[in-house]
């Protein structure tokens, strides 16, 4: 994938086919470990421990009916290229996490690239799951919880374009502040 | 910076409005692939484009929706639209500028963009 952000975009509808009603996403930065942390956690119904290993390892699996998914080896493979680590942490009937860790000054490093609109897009494509992004750079940090402007919004849908609008633009000023702010 | 207090008063705006919406049985649908396959081909632009779009003109009865691998992964990103008493339309190798086009050529004046159907592109 061009962006990490798309990796993620591709990791999180897994976790919406596993029937997952909330979505973290983190994406947290650090300048002296020169590391940037992504962790995608869900509450859908899980793998087994074989599961785990034959997907995030397709030549582990002894299945031969199904195809592999592209989708976890990919981004495993994005983090380990830059000299980073990978793990997924699941149970069956409670969830999983996915967390990938990435040296952002390795030569293989992808750019994270539009996280917003990966962002933005998942809330309006799935008006029904909530979705928390969390976003930091050393110190600081900012968050959207779509509980939390539910409680607001008080029955108005999220996919609504005003409410979207204002999402996007929250989601940029933050971008802005945050980044612009190091 | 966007604060609370304002989408507070988003809500109110679009509670007052509510019922002037109506929901409209002939509706469009525009389906956009976001399988890996499709993502990795630029699906993502795609859809945040024709979401732009069909909100810009305001056309209430176009609903966007994602669906998974449609199986010509060669030919993502793939859209397909499907339209009451119509055959579904799929056109492949979409691009944010096309799908605005398709938009405006297909959705708004019923006018097919053979161009970027599936059957002109896979000769
Ligand atoms: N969060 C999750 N919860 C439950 N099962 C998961 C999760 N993530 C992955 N899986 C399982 O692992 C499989 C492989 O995932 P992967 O994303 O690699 O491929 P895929 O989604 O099957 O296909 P694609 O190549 O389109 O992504 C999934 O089909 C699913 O069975
Ligand atoms: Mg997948």
């Amino acid at each position: 994938m061009r962006e990490l952000s798309l990796n993620i975009l591709d990791i999180v509808q897994n976790s919406i086919s596993a029937g997952s009603p909330i979505i973290t996403i983190k994406v947290h930065e650090s300048t002296p470990k020169k590391s940037m942390l992504i962790e995608i956690l869900d509450e859908g119904r899980g793998m087994s421990a074989e599961q785990v290993l034959s997907v995030t390892d397709p030549f582990f699996t002894t299945r031969t009916t199904r195809k592999v998914g592209m989708g976890v080896p990919l981004f495993k493979m994005a983090a380990e290229m830059t000299g980073g680590s990978f793990n997924i942490n699941s149970q069956l009937g409670s969830g999983t996490g996915v967390k990938a860790e990435f040296y952002s000054e390795h030569i293989d490093m992808t750019p994270l690239g539009d996280i917003n609109q990966t962002v933005a897009m998942l809330i309006r494509m799935n008006p029904n799951i909530d979705f928390v992004f969390e976003r930091s750079l050393d110190e600081q940090s900012f968050t959207l919880d779509t509980r939390e402007l539910r409680q607001i919004l008080e029955g108005v849908p999220l996919d609504t374009p005003d409410v979207m609008a204002w999402i996007t633009e929250f989601l940029e000023e933050n971008d802005k502040e945050l980044i612009g702010g190091a | 910076m966007k604060s609370l207090a304002e989408l507070k008063a988003i809500k109110e705006k679009t509670q007052a409005a509510v019922g002037m919406r109506q929901d409209n049985e002939d509706k469009i649908r525009i389906l956009v692939g976001m399988a890996t396959c499709g993502i990795a081909a630029g699906a993502r632009p795609v859809l945040a484009a024709l979401v732009e779009e069909v909100e810009k003109r305001n056309l209430h009865n176009v609903s966007v929706s994602q669906t998974g691998c449609i199986g010509v992964c060669q030919y993502e990103p793939v859209i397909e639209v499907v339209a009451p008493n119509e055959e579904k339309v799929t056109y492949v190798k979409v691009t944010a500028e096309k799908a605005v086009r398709i938009i405006n050529d297909h959705i708004v004046n019923g006018n097919v963009v053979t161009e970027y159907t599936i059957g002109s592109v896979a000769k």
